[in-house]
């Protein structure tokens, strides 16, 4: 976090000035290690061992919060009895199917919650192939309201006894065994975190894409959920997982996605095989329980932006305009598309995937198969200049003259030179001001994507086919000599509308009858009654620690989610210490410096009626209410598609063993088997290195934003790989020197750094090497500095849920020395691949 | 403070032992800097394009440029603080290797060639549409899906909402499902 979210990390120092203790735990020792009051080093890709330990530690121990865990999680519920944990089946859970990688989740529904279609509503095949899981960005999958329960935590069907048997062989020595963290260290870890959390205190969890970029990385996320819920730091002040997020607005790209699989506001898109027409939609896209029961309205609205007049109650609101799913269409497939053929044009907007995506040479080939290809950025990124200069045209794999790709290079324009909002890592919207117009032909997304949408509908007919765009509403002010879209009048649309054009002042006046619109009903609020609420700017020193007049977070400005957790189930805060959001008898609300994440006026004692809906069929007790059953989850029914719990399974490229299962890696992680895309096996002695990717302070992801900029370039100058002294002994590379870093896709050559920061791991009596290497150097930089593409190094394999590539964990060799050049390159991972 | 011209010189009134931070540290040189924000025509409020924690910026303006970018103090984000990244932003925006005019690279060219802004964005556009003609898919495994698999997007994750909320939304129209995000990544 010092590393990367620096001026972030300042709360945290000013925490722990105030006694906090902090931990940093990684692979890299980094500007955090040493800040910290310890660090400990973990072998990459073991983080559910270390979380499953202790979440085995607390549950072993009677630590949970169990007031907390009894009234806001499912602990108490009943799952059926069909369902098989990996305890029972060796690291795998009930229904796998072998053939297809997949598994049925229909038997891990709640008890009398079991699916009577063949396939379940949510889950399941084409649900996963989709990757459906990513449209819980804002709600949780549908189950039962009321399922079944056992309060006493006795009965073994429970989640809680599920849990605890499930995570019961995660212990300190298998922590030990797979991590490469010590006994004394993690029980001083265990002791930390449990005594720091209950009435009195809360600990915080803090990821990046260490974290996400797993084959098994929703369910590290999971692990620590379930973690922070049976320690009761959900919802509450100085709690909660922080997912500190490594681009400006890459919060706001999900919430207002340019996803393949979700519409605004996480609503999913349809899929040609699950989904017929809107009603049918709706009724398969969740529960009618919690607040997505109101998910008609959000959609509804959403499709009244779009369409405007031409959106009808008769003709279900141009709901078949959508453009239909039918599997996987998201980034690597794209670009397996692209090497096929099937994708001809290709808009690349502020992204660099030549060198940012895994499998760099899969990315540039694809990119030289294309008819044309869009490229719009700052400078002239690798994306737009590899025609002439990718490392494949040195290699002879390409060629220059026999590249057709038709290649347009539009300059941006920079934060300063256009208006608009960011959302940052806590869901907070900025609204900058324009400083200047841009120089020259540079033109914001805005601009450029508004303009070329008139240029396209003036060359339309009339034809079937063309009349979404036709009708698509796509009429905004344009301001100034260059004609801008007025960046406001799109905001506004995002807020939503009622009668008249009026401006809505929260998501709930969305109706689900057409008479509202709304572009994202989760911003909806964001122009409150006409003012840019993103734009306010009331300073921090007017204002409490909570700061609600500075920008806006959606939802309805809340900034801690989840907060009615923050209070017992009376209402009554868990203690004068931890005091937030709480219930006022007197007034007859909840009050606090917060927004109440809750219906202001629904009482604690308030108990859902006989077949309630939506937000009425939760009772004042319930805080999650984006869920059906307004609970934490601890164990997740349905909607995931590689099992209700986190199991430990090694990354795909792996040195070492799986000693909790004999499933090796996820069962159900995606492969992408072709020649461009080739592996290392697991446990091979030709890989034997395990190693990570990471960023510097001093530059930004690929460089594109920073390797041009001189006084970052100085701070920063040459690609390098961080490796211990024993590593650097044993391989014999000098500090300063070459290494080559070897996979199956190719070879890269970084300077070499030695340093005691840097620790061998000791598994299980053997040592593991670690290399690190920072990845934002590229070989076109727009002039300042230049290096190996260290992305070309990962394999292409996803998590089954979400489909990001596992970069964070994979096995490579390391050869001291400069790599062969030219076809010498290639004869070298030939060896490597069959050797 | 009386003395001589050497008596005045900065190194040796911080050997004399004053504090070497305030008056000891100013020369007749320091005295007449003035800070590049001071004639600043215009400041507008802004936020670092970098990673995500938000820091607030106050974008300094004089003859049309952009003269210095700093902290702005009234965040409670920030509280006035930028990391190297932030502070090296005024650079981002000015740097001489910034390409400020469009470039064409024609089927099988070996260099770029020079192109107008209207020219390219007409022929941009005429590219999807036909693009979007040759490959549209009325339907696909006996179902209705109203789409196109030629046209692909991958956008960075420093849009703007705005940004983004168009894009998806010219491409929903078109039919252009296979639209990413470095949020994907
Ligand atoms: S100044 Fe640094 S910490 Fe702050 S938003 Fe920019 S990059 Fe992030």
């Amino acid at each position: 976090m010092a590393e990367c979210h620096p001026v972030g990390y300042q709360w945290v120092m000013e925490a722990r000035a105030r006694g906090a203790k902090v931990f940093h735990i990684d692979p890299r020792f980094s500007r955090t290690s040493a800040t910290v009051d310890r660090y400990l080093a973990i072998r990459a890709g073991t983080d559910i061992v270390l979380l499953g330990a202790l979440i085995n530690y607390v549950l072993s121990n009677g630590l949970d919060f169990r007031e907390y865990v009894l009234a806001y999680t499912n602990a108490a519920t009943l799952v059926n009895k069909d369902f098989r944990d990996t305890e029972d089946l060796d690291g795998l859970f009930s229904g796998y199917d072998e053939e297809t990688g997949r598994y049925d989740p229909s038997s891990w529904a709640y008890e009398g919650d079991v699916p009577e279609e063949e396939e379940p509503v949510e889950g399941g095949g084409h649900h996963a192939e989709a990757a459906g899981s990513d449209s819980y960005g804002a709600r949780g999958a549908g189950a039962s309201a009321t399922p079944p329960a056992d309060p006493t935590l006795t009965n073994p069907r429970c989640v809680y006894r599920i849990l605890k048997r499930h995570y019961s062989r995660y212990t300190p020595e298998m922590v030990e065994e797979l991590c490469g963290i010590p006994p004394e260290r993690f029980h001083e870890l265990a002791e930390a975190i449990t005594a720091n959390s209950g009435r009195e205190r809360t600990t915080a969890w803090v990821y990046s894409v260490g974290w996400t970029q797993h084959s098994v990385g929703v369910q590290y996320i999971r692990a620590a959920s379930i973690l922070q819920l049976l320690l009761g730091n959900m919802g509450r002040p100085g709690g909660g997982i922080m997912a500190l997020r490594g681009h400006a607005s890459i919060q706001g790209s999900t919430d207002i996605p340019t996803l393949f699989n979700l519409l605004p506001g996480y609503i999913a898109m349809p899929h040609a095989h699950r989904h017929d027409g809107l009603d049918h939609y709706l009724e398969r896209e969740g529960a009618d329980t919690g607040w997505w029961g109101n998910r008609r309205a959000y959609v509804v609205s959403l499709l009244k932006a779009w369409w405007g007049d031409a959106a009808t109650e008769d003709n279900d609101y141009r709901f078949d305009y959508l453009p239909r799913l039918t599997g996987d269409h998201g980034h690597y497939a794209t670009v397996m598309g692209q090497i096929d053929g099937t994708v001809k044009g290709y808009f690349v907007v502020g992204e660099n995937p030549a060198v940012g995506s895994a499998n760099g040479k899969a990315q540039r080939l694809g990119l030289a198969n294309l008819d044309w290809l869009v490229v719009r950025d700052l400078m002239l990124v690798e994306t737009a200049t590899f025609w002439k200069d990718a490392p494949e045209i040195e290699t002879g794999e390409l060629r220059t003259e026999d590249i057709g790709t038709e290649v347009f290079f539009m300059p941006a324009a920079s934060h300063v030179e256009k208006e608009g909002t960011f959302t940052n890592t806590q869901r907070l919207l900025q609204w900058r001001e324009r400083a200047l117009d841009p120089p020259h032909d540079c033109r914001s997304d805005l601009w450029f994507f508004y303009h070329l949408g008139k240029r396209i509908r003036r060359r339309l007919g009339d034809d079937e086919i063309d009349r979404p765009v036709k009708e698509l509403t796509w009429d905004y002010p344009e301001i100034g000599e260059q004609r801008d879209p007025d960046a406001e009048a799109v905001l506004r649309e995002i807020n939503g509308t009622g009668p008249g054009g009026r401006l809505l002042a929260s998501l709930r006046e969305l109706k689900p009858d057409g008479s509202t619109s709304c572009g994202c009903w989760i911003y909806c609020g964001v122009y409150a009654d006409g003012v840019n609420m993103a734009a306010r700017r009331t300073p921090h020193t007017e204002q409490g620690p909570v700061a609600l007049e500075w920008g806006w977070a959606w939802p309805a400005n809340r900034r801690i989610l989840y907060n009615r957790a923050s209070a017992d189930p009376q209402g009554r805060p868990w203690s004068e210490r931890k005091k937030y959001v709480y219930w006022d008898a007197g007034k007859g609300r909840w009050v606090g410096p917060d927004v109440p994440d809750f219906e202001e006026d629904k009482a604690p004692d308030y108990v859902p009626p006989e077949g309630a809906k939506a937000q009425d069929a939760l009772a004042g007790t319930d805080p999650f209410i984006m869920q059906s059953d307004g609970r934490g989850w601890l164990y997740v029914p349905s909607g995931l598609s590689d099992g209700p719990l986190p199991a430990h399974y090694e990354p795909h490229e792996s040195p070492v063993r799986n000693a909790l299962y004999g499933r090796q890696a996820n069962p159900a992680r995606r492969t992408i088997d072709r020649p461009e895309n080739p592996y290392n096996p697991a446990l091979s002695p030709r890989f034997p290195y395990v190693y990570t990717t990471s960023r510097l302070t001093e530059h930004h992801t690929t460089g594109a934003m920073s390797r041009p900029l001189p006084y970052l370039a100085e701070l920063q100058p040459e690609a390098f790989c961080e490796v211990s002294p024993r590593m650097a002994e044993e391989l014999g590379l000098e500090n300063g020197g070459w290494a080559t870093i070897v996979t199956a896709r190719t070879a890269i050559e970084l300077r070499v750094l030695v340093t005691g920061r840097v620790r061998p791991l000791r598994l299980n009596g053997r040592t593991v090497h670690q290399v690190i290497m920072p990845y934002h150097w590229g070989y076109s930089s727009g002039g300042v500095i230049t290096g190996d593409v260290v992305n070309d190094l990962p394999s292409i394999v996803l998590d089954p849920n979400v489909y990001i590539q596992e970069s964070k964990a994979g096995t490579c060799d390391v050869l001291p020395g400069r790599r062969p050049r030219g076809t010498a390159l290639l004869d070298l991972i030939e060896r490597y691949r069959h050797g | 403070m009386g003395g001589g011209r050497l008596s005045r010189w900065p190194v040796i009134r911080q050997l004399k032992g004053e504090d070497g931070r305030g008056q000891a540290a100013r020369s007749a040189r320091t005295d007449a800097l003035r800070p590049r924000v001071e004639g600043a025509e215009t400041v507008a409020r802004s936020v670092c394009p970098y990673c995500a924690v938000g820091c607030g910026q106050l974008v300094y303006v004089k003859d049309g440029k952009v003269t210095q970018i700093e902290g702005d103090p009234d965040s409670p984000i920030s509280r006035g603080r930028l990391c190297p990244k932030g502070s090296a932003s005024k650079q981002l925006v000015t740097h001489p290797g910034r390409q400020t005019k469009v470039l064409y690279r024609r089927p099988y060219g070996t260099e770029w060639e020079p192109l107008d802004l209207e020219t390219a964005m007409d022929m941009i556009a005429d590219r999807v549409v036909r693009t979007r003609r040759e490959t549209w898919q009325q339907t696909h495994e006996g179902q209705e899906v109203r789409r196109t698999l030629g046209i692909a997007s991958l956008g960075g994750a420093t849009l703007d909402n705005e940004e983004n909320y168009l894009m998806k939304k010219l491409y929903t129209a078109l039919g252009a499902i296979q639209v990413e995000n470095q949020a994907r990544i």
